[in-house]
């Protein structure tokens, strides 16, 4: 079958077998490696991606599923080479050790940050709830994303880019 | 109260933004991992790649039948259905293990745990690969499994290895240490003795990233390039040139970014063989990565030790003795990985942090239907275990001699005076000023305040817990007449290049999962040549391009390779000292150093920094006799003694008595890693560390029922602390450097996996002391908390 989507703002169409899941799609389709998979289940967060601003675990999302809609992922945070201040702030804070958990971890925050821009630590840990970290201990995912909020003068124009 | 850790770059390097040596510096590996462009085994696509899949065995022990690939292979788009036989004509179904026994690669005669490798499909992509396995018919006859090592040794115990000749038990090993006898005669002479059963359960590391390998084989000149997710790449090549014959320089192991590893990435796999065979029999590249479920059910584990511990101590609380006998559940095959002298591991520093008179452990290792594995998940070679058993027995006695955990711990530290320590098993404990520790971490706490918080409490109903730990790590393995894995000495290699303009490249032998190598090793370089971090690349993961050397596990990296590449950066030095004085036409010994420069004694306007020594020696200076024309070095690092870091824990929990819940509100841990290189790194590394524990103190466990099933395959049943779980970490630390390191580092990376859950458990005993609980098992699930409560408590296992 043929999906169509805005991936990282650029329209794309492919032939796809009808059971292939959106991480699989973005990976392997598209070879927008930085969406990563860990469990299957659902339960891990690390295949998070915002589907029309919302994250989504694209391991639970069939690509068929997301034909029509507006899809980020972690390789449409920088735009024009400029970092997300998210990202800024993961290296600021050592919000992450080995990366793995890092894109879906920075995508729920930018979409926590774009509903919420001044969010609270119990706020921040409710967000990313759903995602799993093996090396931080999340103290400084949450610093992390503080940071974010804390400099927003940095925020590039990225809805406009993206056409939300 | 929370208390953040400040920390301010390093003063001596004068401009904040571009510190020189050691201090807070933001990692140089960050880069790509926020882009998303960290290079992890599943994104490596080779041209013409397969990918493959295993058939995993649905029962524990059961007699293999037939196997019938036929509609399988008859698939579209598969290329290989591989078996045990097929492998049996290759003399590969079964592969030595890190503990001198064998594994099945592929079932051939027996299935031994649930989950067990059976059969291996290659085809064009992932989705055909999966589909093929449906399709294999596997006949099993299914045989009683051993699911309860305590009933392992029972006469009447079917014989899990009956592929061994001669073999007609399940029994492993029993190995000791300490003075039996000695022990016995203390024990018989004390006061008061408290015995005690203490389970650690099995548990998983489960990294977030699986493990997986791509091969690509090539027919013509016969090389292997081994991309992999390992810990350990040198080790992995030269045991792949053992198992598979191929000659060890035909042999390229390549570990690219690693999703985490927490011991768990150590082993040999039998998917990567079995990628190796694919790529071999089909002549393409072959890519296997395992799912989350055949990471928790086949990949190794961790700990799975029951421990019946003794202390023996005088009524006025000196500690003088410690014993256990212990039950170690090893799986179906024995491949833990450690020293070969130690089939426990490092566990006989279970003496802890005490002054003891005597000690004395027996372990007895024995085969169950479970998978194989047991040295992993941060334990440093099952100091985990022996820290675990050691406070929970001293919290034991306190209990028993009605004294504040804190005071008796005190009371029996080894004296900083005492040191180099020699304890009653063996070790030498390098350096520790354990009560300074203590005391800070008491202090940040409000320890007093606590108390009184907590007898409030208790008089209104409400169950405040506050635990104590103080451990001791052994880390750094090891010096070479003591310590090697398969026959491989724990030495580390390094090699350091300045080139003609004064940048550099450091190649390391040890491999990150995370922990910032590539800035760690940076600044140690930087440290001791004042060459910004910046300028210097730090090269590892491929054994093409780095030293040889043993891998990242065990907290070894600092100590082991982090002295290498300080002394290689030292051999550099002196180098350029021989350089710089051709080129001032002076003498050596008239040269003085200051970071980043040889100047002469007493004229420091005259003098050569490290980049033009660099251009000097690459170039047409006369260099003198002796003297290379570059400003290169490399060294092999045999550490003299292990490092021996520790830290004092208090934790602080509120258990809900309607429901059992446990919530751990405070979490203190004062750490003492010797010198620091990177706080905001050492810092990380406590942060995951602590979370670990919570999770195995809290949450995780590997069960199976009593037909074999495995009941924590998968992220929906083995449970893992979210950010909900776990409290803003406060941490502090102390500086107590090793005497015999080269810059005094002790290895910070496993000390909070290693010394959180006794806290955690200590503390929720302590806050169920009102119903007269005095011990529990990990993990204290609401159930098993609840069950506690009303005197109902059971062993997980």
């Amino acid at each position: 079958m043929q999906v169509s989507m805005t991936m990282n703002g650029e329209e794309i169409t492919r032939e796809i077998e009808p059971r292939v899941l959106l991480v699989h799609f973005i990976r392997e389709n598209l070879g927008l490696t930085g969406t990563h998979w860990g469990c299957d289940t659902s339960n891990c967060g690390t295949c998070v991606v915002l589907m029309d601003g919302q994250p989504v675990k694209s391991c639970t999302v069939l690509a068929a599923m997301a034909d029509g809609h507006d899809v980020r992922t972690v390789e449409g945070l920088a735009t024009a080479g400029v970092l997300d201040p998210i990202q800024q702030g993961f290296m600021e804070e050592h919000g992450l050790q080995c990366g793995f958990c890092t894109p879906g971890m920075m995508l729920t925050a930018r979409a926590l940050l774009d509903a919420n821009p001044h969010p609270n630590d119990t706020e921040i840990r409710e967000a990313i709830s759903g995602q799993i970290c093996r090396c931080t201990g999340y103290a400084t995912i949450v610093r992390s994303v503080l940071w974010a909020a804390e400099h927003p003068a940095e925020l590039v124009t990225i809805d406009e880019e993206v056409g939300a | 109260m929370t208390l953040i850790e400040e920390h301010p770059a390093n003063p001596a390097a004068g401009d904040e933004d571009r510190p020189i040596g050691y201090g807070r510096l933001q990692r140089k590996e960050d880069p790509r991992f926020v882009r998303g462009k960290g290079h992890y085994i599943d994104d490596i696509v080779l041209p013409g790649m397969l990918h493959g899949a295993i058939l995993r065995a649905p029962v524990a022990h059961a007699r293999l039948v037939s196997i019938d690939t036929t509609e399988a292979l008859a698939r579209p788009k598969v290329l290989a259905v591989i078996t045990g036989k097929d492998l049996e004509g290759l003399n590969l179904a079964w592969a030595p293990t890190l503990s001198a026994d064998v594994q099945a690669v592929l079932v051939t005669d027996k299935v031994r745990f649930q989950g067990q490798e059976v059969a291996f499909v290659v085809a064009e992509d992932r989705y055909a690969a999966r589909d093929a396995l449906e399709l294999i018919d596997v006949q099993y006859e299914v045989l009683p499994p051993v699911m309860n090592a305590r009933k392992a040794l029972d006469p009447d115990a079917p014989v899990i290895r009956d592929d061994i000749e001669g073999r007609t038990d399940n029994h492993i090993f029993d190995w000791s240490a300490g003075d039996e006898a000695e022990a016995a005669a203390v024990f018989a002479a004390a006061d008061v003795v408290v015995s005690q059963e203490v389970v650690y359960p099995r548990v998983h590391p489960a990294p977030m990233e699986t493990c997986g390998a791509v091969a690509d084989f090539d027919p013509i000149d016969g090389k292997l390039t081994l991309y992999e997710t390992t810990q350990a790449p040198h080790a992995h090549r030269t045991l792949f040139a053992m198992v598979a014959g191929i000659p060890e320089h035909k042999i390229r192991v390549v570990s690219p970014d690693i999703g985490g590893g927490f011991g768990n990435k150590v082993g040999i796999y039998p998917g990567y063989i079995l990628a190796v065979v694919g790529s071999i029999v089909t002549g393409k590249p072959v890519k296997w990565v395992e799912d989350r479920s055949e990471n928790l059910m086949s990949t190794s584990f961790a700990r799975d030790y029951i421990m019946q511990g003794e202390i023996a101590a005088t009524k006025d609380g000196t500690i003088l003795g410690l014993r256990t006998q212990v039950l170690a559940d090893h799986g179906a095959f024995n491949a833990t990985a450690q020293p070969t002298k130690y089939p426990a591991g490092f566990f006989h520093i279970f003496t802890g942090s005490y002054d003891l008179k005597a000690a004395y452990c027996k372990v007895t290792g024995v085969y169950t239907n479970k998978a194989p594995g047991g040295v992993a998940y941060a334990c440093s070679f099952r100091v985990t275990e022996a820290v675990y058993l050691v406070e929970r027995m001293v919290d034991a006695l306190a209990r028993k001699l009605e004294m504040d955990p804190a005071e008796l711990r005190l009371k029996n530290f080894i004296k900083p005076e005492q040191f180099p320590y020699a304890n009653k098993t063996g070790w030498e404990y390098d350096s520790g000023d354990y009560e300074k520790t203590m005391r800070l971490s008491m202090e940040i706490a409000g320890y007093d305040e606590l108390r009184r918080e907590q007898k409030e409490k208790r008089a209104r109903g409400e169950l405040m817990g506050i635990g104590i730990s103080f451990f001791t790590e052994t880390v750094g393995a090891g010096p070479r007449k003591h310590m090697d894995i398969v026959g491989l000495g724990m030495a580390d290699g390094a090699e350091l290049r300045v080139h003609p303009t004064g940048k550099a490249v450091v190649r390391i032998s040890v491999q990150s999962q995370g922990q910032g190598h590539e800035t760690t090793f940076a600044q140690i370089v930087s440290e001791e040549l004042g060459i910004p971090p910046e300028d210097i690349d730090v090269v590892h993961g491929d054994t093409d391009q780095t030293p040889f050397g043993l891998g990242t596990y065990g907290s070894r990296s600092t100590p082991v390779s982090g002295g290498a590449v300080a002394l290689v950066a030292r051999k550099v030095r002196e180098k350029a000292k021989l350089i710089a004085a051709a080129m001032l036409e002076t003498r050596p010994e008239d040269l003085e150093w200051e970071k980043g420069r040889w100047f002469v004694k007493g004229d420091p306007s005259v003098g050569k920094t490290i980049a033009e020594i660099a251009l000097g020696a690459h170039g047409t200076v006369a260099l003198p006799d002796g003297v290379d024309g570059n400003l290169d070095a490399e060294v092999t690092y045999d550490p003299p003694n292990l490092t021996f870091p520790y830290g004092a824990y208090i934790c602080v929990v509120d258990v809900d008595p309607g429901t059992g819940h446990v919530k751990v509100r405070r979490f203190i841990a004062v750490d003492d890693c010797g010198t620091r290189i990177n706080p905001m790194i050492i810092e990380g590394q406590v942060h995951g560390g602590l979370t670990d524990g919570v999770g195995m103190a809290l949450m995780e466990i590997i069960e199976f029922d009593e037909d074999g099933n495995n009941l924590g395959g998968s992220f929906m049943d083995y449970l893992i602390p979210t950010a909900m779980e776990v409290p803003t970490w406060e941490t502090g630390f102390t500086v107590t450097p090793s005497p015999h390191h080269p810059i005094g580092a002790k290895g910070i990376g496993e000390s909070a996996t290693v010394g959180s859950p006794p806290a955690i458990v200590n503390a929720v005993i302590d806050a169920l002391a009102p119903y007269g609980v005095t011990s529990i098992d990990m993990p204290c699930t609401p159930a098993r908390v609840w069950a506690a409560m009303q005197g109902h408590a059971t062993p997980p296992i």
